[in-house]
């Protein structure tokens, strides 16, 4: 059973065991640590193939930054023989219920948004998280419409989106976010427009 | 016991939830649906055979006094590991599952049956017992999360059954404990009918 | 005002125990008396306070200089153990009246989850209390460690009220113990939803 203790074989004992657990964990995390960073790309580009129509480059080498409101925002272009098809903007709410929500959204060249898809979120299960895209209908909604004119604002506030039943706050802050992923597209299509011209 | 018998006394007769009722908090917290009580039921399972695998070979090497932090120590190292895999290879189910998995550390099952049972007795007996316990609670776990999601959201293991939102409350907070604790009733009902 | 928003919503809009489960074994193990749960409670408080500064400081000071931020599960709850190790033995030497009250729930506490809980939520997660989400600073966890506990203390006390007159009630055979208590908790659940949209 047991063994006595004493003062010198419970430090030891304690110093070993807790030495051979750091190490091996250190080895686990040494193993592991590129998976992760691939799982965090793969979950990137999972949601980017998503939102944007079909294209064979790849964005997130093609990513750049604009600033909008003094935040800085992640565009991916996505393009098909050269040709840009569409944007990837990452957008953001930080008036979720459970804080910040993490949003890719993708828009087609005339400005409508092709689809939306959740990267991260803290809202109650069961609540709030039926904005994620397969929960509910109501990410459906967005598709195919033009921020321009389809009114992002709740009914409840004078807008054209259907909130989630008992999230109102959830989806204002989804819609927040994709207001400021259009505004931040039109900066990236002002842009395109001006390189076009400038090459003719 | 016959080496099957460890493995069925984990799972009916000390079930983990419905009889012994350990690690209530991960019970109640994740069993939002039935795919999300299964996958932390089969992470405790992990630490759990893995804990009672390595407590049972160093025990009579460990001074009686310092049991204890030294067993957290290796629940604690398990569950690194497992954290780390989990990022690695379920990234999805991790998010989801959030808090509880570093705090299957905490939880009661695996220290419990680390000090009852791992530290007395052979290293397949404590594999077998780590599994029967571990098989049980992710059972409760499934069930309890099966009855939450058809009652909560309408659908089973995420297959909308039918086109309705459910009960909400069910998915919330206070749905949890009642069916958890209508679940033992029935647990209860069962067992003395049999017995 | 910043902190009183901390306070309210830690003690009852996001109670720790009736919406986010944690602490929920002694929640039901040692909350059949109210003298008790208040010990308990006491004990709770204590704890997390100084395990959440604790844990604060060997985080960022610790942990992420070296670059070993996945040693915390592993850190945080050898941490914790020895904390409390350490209070029940400084206790007994200056204060034997309160360890007298609280000293026989501290070696509970160490497996107790909400102080684990805690220290890994104030420093892995934003929080946005009116403002703009954002990682706690040093005073602000352990305000809303603090005030999570005494939340915790709350519906521990309530919760062992309402179990004393349960005892003197004729409750079906099935429903003894641990279900009626658990229904009961989802009750109390319920009615601690009422607080939602509070702040």
């Amino acid at each position: 059973m047991a063994k006595e203790s004493s003062l010198k074989n419970m430090v030891s004992t304690l110093f070993i065991v807790c030495l051979v657990s750091s190490t091996l964990l250190g080895g686990v995390y040494a193993i592991t640590k590129e998976p992760i960073e691939a799982a965090a790309i793969a979950k990137t580009n999972s949601s980017i193939s998503q939102v944007v129509p079909a294209f064979d480059n790849d964005p997130s080498a093609d990513v750049f930054t604009k600033e909008f409101d003094g935040n800085s925002y992640k565009i991916y272009p996505a393009k098909k023989g050269g040709e840009i098809v569409g944007y990837a903007v990452e957008t953001f709410s930080t008036n979720g219920f459970g804080g910040r929500i993490v949003i890719m959204v993708g828009f087609n060249l005339d400005g409508t948004i092709f689809n939306t898809s959740v990267l991260s979120h803290s809202e109650t299960p069961g609540l709030g998280d039926k904005m994620v895209e397969g929960k509910s209908t109501f990410s459906v909604q967005f598709k195919g419409k033009n921020p321009a004119d389809f009114k992002m604002s709740v009914k409840k506030d004078g807008g054209d989106v259907d909130a989630i039943t008992a999230s109102t706050i959830t989806s204002r802050a989804f819609c927040g976010a994709l207001e400021s992923a259009y505004e931040v597209y039109k900066l990236c299509v002002q842009i395109q427009t001006n390189k076009e011209n400038g090459n003719e | 016991m016959s080496k099957l018998s460890l493995l069925t006394s984990g799972i009916i007769k000390n079930n983990p939830t419905f009889v012994l009722v350990l690690g209530m908090c991960p019970t109640l917290a994740t069993t939002t649906s039935a795919i999300n009580g299964f996958g932390m039921g089969v992470a405790t399972l992990f630490v759990l055979t893995m804990s009672n695998i390595v407590i049972s070979l160093v025990a009579t090497q460990v001074p009686d006094k310092v049991r204890i932090p030294v067993y957290i120590v290796v629940i604690a190292a398990f569950v690194t590991i497992l954290q780390l895999l989990m990022q690695a290879f379920t990234p999805g189910l991790y998010a989801t599952l959030g808090i509880f998995i570093p705090l299957i550390v905490v939880n009661c099952i695996v220290l419990g049956r680390a000090e009852a049972y791992a530290s007395k007795n052979s290293v397949t007996d404590s594999a077998m017992d780590g599994i029967g316990s571990g098989i049980g609670f992710t059972l409760a776990l499934t069930v309890i999360g099966l009855v939450r999601e058809i009652l909560g959201s309408a659908s089973i293991f995420g297959v909308k059954f039918m086109d309705s939102d459910g009960i909400l409350a069910f998915v919330l907070a206070p749905g949890a404990f009642i069916v958890l604790g209508y679940l033992m009733v029935l647990f209860n009902k069962l067992k003395s009918k049999i017995s | 005002m910043e902190y009183i928003i901390i306070v309210i919503s830690a003690v009852f809009v996001n109670n720790i125990l009736l919406s986010q489960f944690l602490g929920v074994c002694p929640f039901l193990g040692v909350s059949n008396k109210v003298s008790t749960a208040a010990g308990m409670s006491g004990a709770v408080v204590f704890v997390i306070a100084l395990a959440t500064l604790t844990t604060y400081i060997l985080q960022y000071y610790v942990l992420v200089p070296l670059g070993i931020e996945f040693m915390q599960t592993v850190a945080f709850i050898l941490v914790i153990a020895a904390l409390v190790q350490m209070v029940e033995i400084i206790l007994k030497k200056i204060s034997p009246s309160l360890y007298q009250a609280l000293g026989i729930f501290l070696p509970l506490i160490t497996t107790n989850c909400a102080v684990l809980g805690l220290a890994i939520l104030v420093v892995s997660k934003e929080f946005s209390f009116g403002g703009a989400p954002h990682m706690l600073n040093m005073v602000e966890s352990v305000v809303y460690a603090t005030s999570s506990a005494v939340g915790f203390g709350v519906a521990m006390i309530l919760f062992a009220g309402i179990r004393e007159q349960q005892e003197l009630s004729n409750v079906p055979k099935a429903f003894q113990g641990t279900p009626i208590a658990l229904i009961t908790a989802g009750i109390l659940a319920l009615s601690f939803m009422g607080f939602a949209g509070l702040v």
